[in-house]
């Protein structure tokens, strides 16, 4: 076996596979070393892809030829479009995921490429050589030598799961959990918080009565993430909806002493958006029902995830809560409600290439940085696996910032500010969200990845065609003219100054449609597969026009670069609060530490003054 | 490092005594190679200043220090309370401008210091301005309370319930999928209304705030020789205007400022109005005229009742009888003898304490603006957008106007505006 790669990718779970893949995508060797082949693509937890924000990051993936996308898509098994009523640029793709198909459509992925090296192993620690990590040791001794290495541990760093008071030491329910390579972490220096999240027990969907149920349909015309995917691969099934009641919180009530949470045996801090439901009981008192939804795990199996009563009480506890619960009267459990504790690294320790910052060559990944979900995790594999082989290639960092999309503000977020509980996306982070929209992501993003060598052939060629029937579209409707006189004859009513507007400006109106247009101009023509791109961009025209400045001034902070070992206790007049934050943060630039919590512009000035200080050094 | 600045900090010219205000990093030393030892932070003493090569003495001081970085300007300062004779001033701020760690502060410079440091916010800042400026009490008592806060107190409010009204917006948007209260949107539009109201009133109160800071005009019109220029140089106790019996002899505007009931007002003397075929005496009926039209209050001073002019007047404006020395009646003044003239100055008073009394919190141009900006963005929630379909585009605009509303107090943006506000301030203070 040949131990001699560029990059060495540590787990094989979402950031982890999406790393490996992005590396070999430019071209270099890689290596994924995971416990078990068979465990890449598992999802640990809601069996789902995709929802509000997180639909984005993974179009954003998607557009830089990522795997996540066309996974989910092979194996949607209800496709749903959230805010549909609302602007697209705050919609989100989401499906339910068949947890088998899933998993088999992502180790597809990594039997197509033979060279893709996956070694079955735990890691034990890393090989460093002249203080840059270059390979890992595995538990059996051998070694695997590399140029950089991407860690992408998980919840497996010391995890510990709980149940009343039963505490597990494991990765996952079933898993042990890497207890070697977490002493190793421990011990060098990297500052470590602990975290926790939760899962629900897993149901026996044949012992649910579901004909008392309200049933969620998928959408008739299903919403992909890819922008590869025309087809539906999967059968389309419905969810159930049910709800707690007075009952189930009494049970709860009466047993939270003996909740692992609420019996005080985890320290960690779990996120406030995705609470427990004990959490849910005892924070809001006075609601009568939680809402649950039965979320069908696979077509070939009956195992239902009750999303929404996460849990960490003892099993008998779950067992009377659950069947307390309307069509779930008789229901079996199959596996137990757990919360599970584990280690993560403040992110405030990376760069903005996900590499950690002290140690060279190494980049981290995942829920190891404090985040929640698949997708989050899928989105920083990309990031450290493109950053990994660029620095085994010699060549510069790939990096998105805040106005690029989704994933620049998710790794801007982590790594200047850290984290406070799990970090989840939520569209409201992105200032720019009206301008980085899950339709786009492709227009945003994929020149990016072509520039860069990480986009396939196939892609570049669906990319080239949709841009070009962009462009002509919209050129279609900046060209076509009309007068408020004529337009309020059509019903368009706009103010009447006599000025002309074009078809693409009225667009940009509230309450002017595609179908008024096509009223207007019926020889238009326009193809309805482009319909939905180009009134998107339309709608928000305007205002992409009036952020453009913002992101301006954005871009022109982040050019000022901070030379790295600045000397912030010396800079006079800056409070001792900020001293402290930017000596630990070390922003990397101007832009960044504008937005560490509590930075003045004052304050701003300063540290600008004092860079211009030691560039003039510098060039003396 | 920072400079350290100074600066005399009271008004230049002989004086009982005369402050000196050092502050920065290297205050306390610069200070005490002039004073010797400095008493305590938050004290202060009786020391010598004497010339730091010699020895020699310059003068006895009243030395404060402010050590803690809890002084005006949020630095180590030191004050030299020192006799207010120019000599002696000259000599000390000489002998500090030779230390190579000091040097003279520019204007405004103690104020930016402050902002910089967090001590003020803009807002207060502009109402130290005001209120070194204010010349009477309501401008005083104005001025005062924009300095302790009172519109960066406002701002913090209207942002809370923007940001309310954002926050609830949010979770409409990304918790859709979840089981949230359906009567968010409500909320949001009474948030917002609520403060666009207020931002209307606020708009319409600051050009009375403004007045107040600034002065009200009160412009006297009447025919020429109807004794207006009299009238002005009796209320202001002054010649200010030139009398003659000549008619049209006051061809441009003459303006007297003086302090009625406690505002500022300025009172402007205006050419008489009537047809002429003098063309540079038309050119100041034009521009009295003018003026007259802009004013806050006209008082119009008649001979009869048939009088017109071609300003407009408001039911407000007061109307009295000239030259009552020749024609005693009901309502008559007379500059000469000053019949009336009590009566007439109350009546003007009395207009104008009223209008005071609808004065907004806002003060400046600059923040009418910053709200008209604001509502600016606040209007697409009644601009045909609704909360159902184009939550995104509303919260954008309440982002933008949050944004704008920081500017108020400061927050962001403030290198743009720092310029104008302190190019108002004069040196030390």
């Amino acid at each position: 076996m040949k131990h001699d790669f560029d990059v060495l990718v540590i787990g094989g779970g979402h950031a982890g596979a999406e790393a490996a893949q992005a590396a070999y995508r430019l071209g270099v060797r890689v290596c994924l070393v995971t416990h078990s082949f068979s465990k890449i693509g598992e999802m640990s937890c809601n069996p789902a892809i995709g929802g509000l924000g997180k639909g984005h990051l993974v179009r954003e993936i998607d557009a830089l030829d990522g795997v996540m996308g066309r996974v989910a898509d092979r194996s949607g098994i209800q496709f749903r479009l959230l805010n549909r009523s609302k602007g697209p640029a705050v919609q989100g793709p989401r499906t339910q995921t068949d947890r088998k198909l899933y998993r088999e459509a992502m180790q597809g992925e990594f039997s197509n490429r033979p060279d893709l090296e996956i070694i079955e192993g735990e890691v034990s620690e890393f090989i460093f050589s002249k203080g840059v990590v270059s390979g890992a040791v595995l538990l059996d001794g051998s070694r695997i030598v590399s140029k950089s290495v991407v860690l992408t541990a998980g919840t497996f760093l010391r995890g510990v799961v709980h149940i009343g008071d039963r505490a597990i030491p494991a990765g996952r329910m079933g898993d042990k959990p890497a207890a070697k390579l977490g002493e190793f972490i421990d011990s060098l220096g990297l500052p470590l918080g602990r975290l926790k999240t939760g899962t629900p027990p897993r149901l026996n969907g044949k012992t649910i009565d579901w004909s008392v149920l309200e049933l969620q349909e998928a959408d008739p015309d299903p919403t992909f993430f890819s922008f590869l995917t025309s087809e539906l691969a999967a059968k389309q099934v419905s969810c159930g909806i049910t709800y707690t009641n007075e009952i189930t919180h009494k049970i709860i009530r009466e047993n939270i002493g003996r909740s692992a949470m609420y019996g005080g045996n985890i320290s960690g801090v779990g996120p406030r958006y995705c609470p427990s439901i004990e959490d849910k009981v005892v924070r809001f008192e006075e609601k009568p029902r939680h809402q649950v939804f039965l979320e069908p795990e696979s077509l070939s199996d009956y195992v239902i995830y009750p999303n929404g009563i996460s849990t960490s009480l003892p099993e008998d506890v779950q067992h009377s809560y659950v069947r307390s619960i309307a069509g779930l009267e008789k229901v079996e459990i199959l596996q137990p409600g757990y919360a599970i504790e584990y280690d993560y690294v403040d992110p405030r320790a990376l760069g903005e290439a996900l590499n950690v910052r002290d140690i060279p060559g190494l980049y981290f990944a995942g829920q190891i940085n404090g985040t929640t979900g698949y997708e989050e995790a899928a989105a920083q594999g990309l990031i450290a696996g493109l950053n990994a082989a660029l620095a085994a290639s010699g060549r510069g960092p790939f990096i998105l910032d805040r106005a690029d999309g989704y994933i620049g503000v998710m790794i801007d977020d982590l790594t200047t500010n850290g984290v406070i509980e799990p970090y989840r996306m939520f569209t409201s982070r992105a200032e720019y969200r009206l301008s980085a929209r899950a339709d786009n992501a492709d227009q945003r993003l994929t020149p990016m990845g072509i520039e860069l060598g990480c986009v396939g052939s196939e892609r570049q060629d669906v990319f080239a065609k949709k841009s070009e029937a962009l462009s002509k579209w919209l050129g279609e409707l900046k060209s076509r003219h009309i007068s408020p006189n004529d337009a309020s004859k059509s019903g368009i009513d706009l103010s009447q100054d006599g000025v002309k507007r074009s078809a693409y400006d009225l667009l940009s109106y509230p309450n002017v449609s595609m179908e008024q247009i096509c009223d207007l101009w019926p020889d238009l023509g326009m193809p309805t597969e482009i319909e939905f791109d180009v009134v998107c961009d339309a709608r928000y025209s305007r205002y992409v026009e009036r952020q453009a400045a913002d992101i301006e001034a954005l871009r022109k902070d982040r050019a000022r670069r901070i030379p790295e070992g600045l000397d912030y206790a010396s800079i006079d007049g800056l409070s001792n609060e900020l001293k402290k934050k930017l000596t630990s943060i070390r922003p990397e630039d101007l832009g960044r530490a504008s937005r560490i919590d509590g930075m003045t512009p004052s304050a701003l000035t300063l540290i600008l003054a004092q860079i211009r200080k030691s560039e003039y050094r510098k060039a003396l | 490092m920072r400079s350290t600045i100074f600066a005399l900090a009271s008004a230049p010219g002989r004086a009982g005594v005369s402050v000196i205000r050092i502050s920065g990093p290297a205050a306390l030393e610069g200070a005490a190679r002039l004073a010797g030892p400095l008493p305590d932070d938050r004290h202060h003493g009786v020391r010598t200043l004497r010339f730091p090569e010699t020895g020699e003495l310059i003068d006895e001081a009243l030395v404060l220090t402010f050590a803690d970085q809890k002084s005006f300007t949020g630095e180590n300062t030191v004050e030299f309370q020192i006799h207010g004779s120019p000599a002696v001033v000259k000599t000390v701020l000489l002998e500090l401008g030779k230390m190579d760690d000091l040097r003279l502060a520019e204007p405004g410079e103690f104020s930016r210091r402050a902002l910089e440091n967090g001590r003020m916010d803009l807002s207060q800042i502009e109402g130290l301005g005001d209120l070194v400026n204010a010349e009477t009490e309501v401008q005083r008592k104005q001025a005062l309370n924009v300095m302790r806060g009172q519109i960066s107190d406002q701002v913090a409010s209207w942002r809370h319930d923007l940001t309310t009204a954002m926050a609830l917006l949010a979770v409409s948007i990304d918790f859709a999928d979840e089981d949230v209260p359906d009567n968010l949107r409500l909320e949001v539009v009474r948030l917002v209304r609520k403060v666009a109201a207020e931002f209307r009133s606020e708009i319409e109160g600051q050009t009375i705030s403004e007045r107040i800071r600034d002065g009200f005009e009160v412009a006297i019109v009447g025919r020429p020789n109807v004794g207006k220029s009299t009238l002005l140089n009796a209320i202001a106790g002054r010649d200010a205007a030139i009398t003659s019996d000549i008619a049209g002899t006051t061809r441009d505007v003459i303006e007297v400022r003086m302090d009625i009931a406690g505002l500022p007002v300025t009172l402007l003397d205006t050419a008489g109005l009537r047809r002429s075929d003098d063309h540079l005496e038309m050119i100041g009926v034009d521009r009295a005229i003018d003026r007259a039209g802009r004013a806050d209050l006209r008082v119009f001073l008649l001979d009869s009742d048939d009088e017109n002019f071609d300003v407009p007047r408001d039911d407000e404006d007061i109307v009295v009888w000239s030259k009552a020395d020749i024609n005693p009646r009901h309502g008559g003044v007379s500059g000469l003898t000053g019949v009336g003239l009590d009566e007439l100055i109350e009546n003007i008073g009395r207009v104008l304490q009223d209008r005071s009394a609808q004065a907004g919190t806002i003060t400046h141009v600059r923040h009418r603006v910053c709200l008209q900006n604001c509502l600016r963005h606040m209007g697409s929630l009644e601009d045909g957008r609704s909360l159902a379909t184009d939550s995104e585009l509303i919260a954008e605009d309440l982002r933008r106007a949050i944004q704008e509303l920081d500017t108020m107090i400061g927050k962001v943006g403030v290198e743009d505006i720092l310029d104008v506000v302190f190019s108002s301030f004069c040196l030390g203070k």
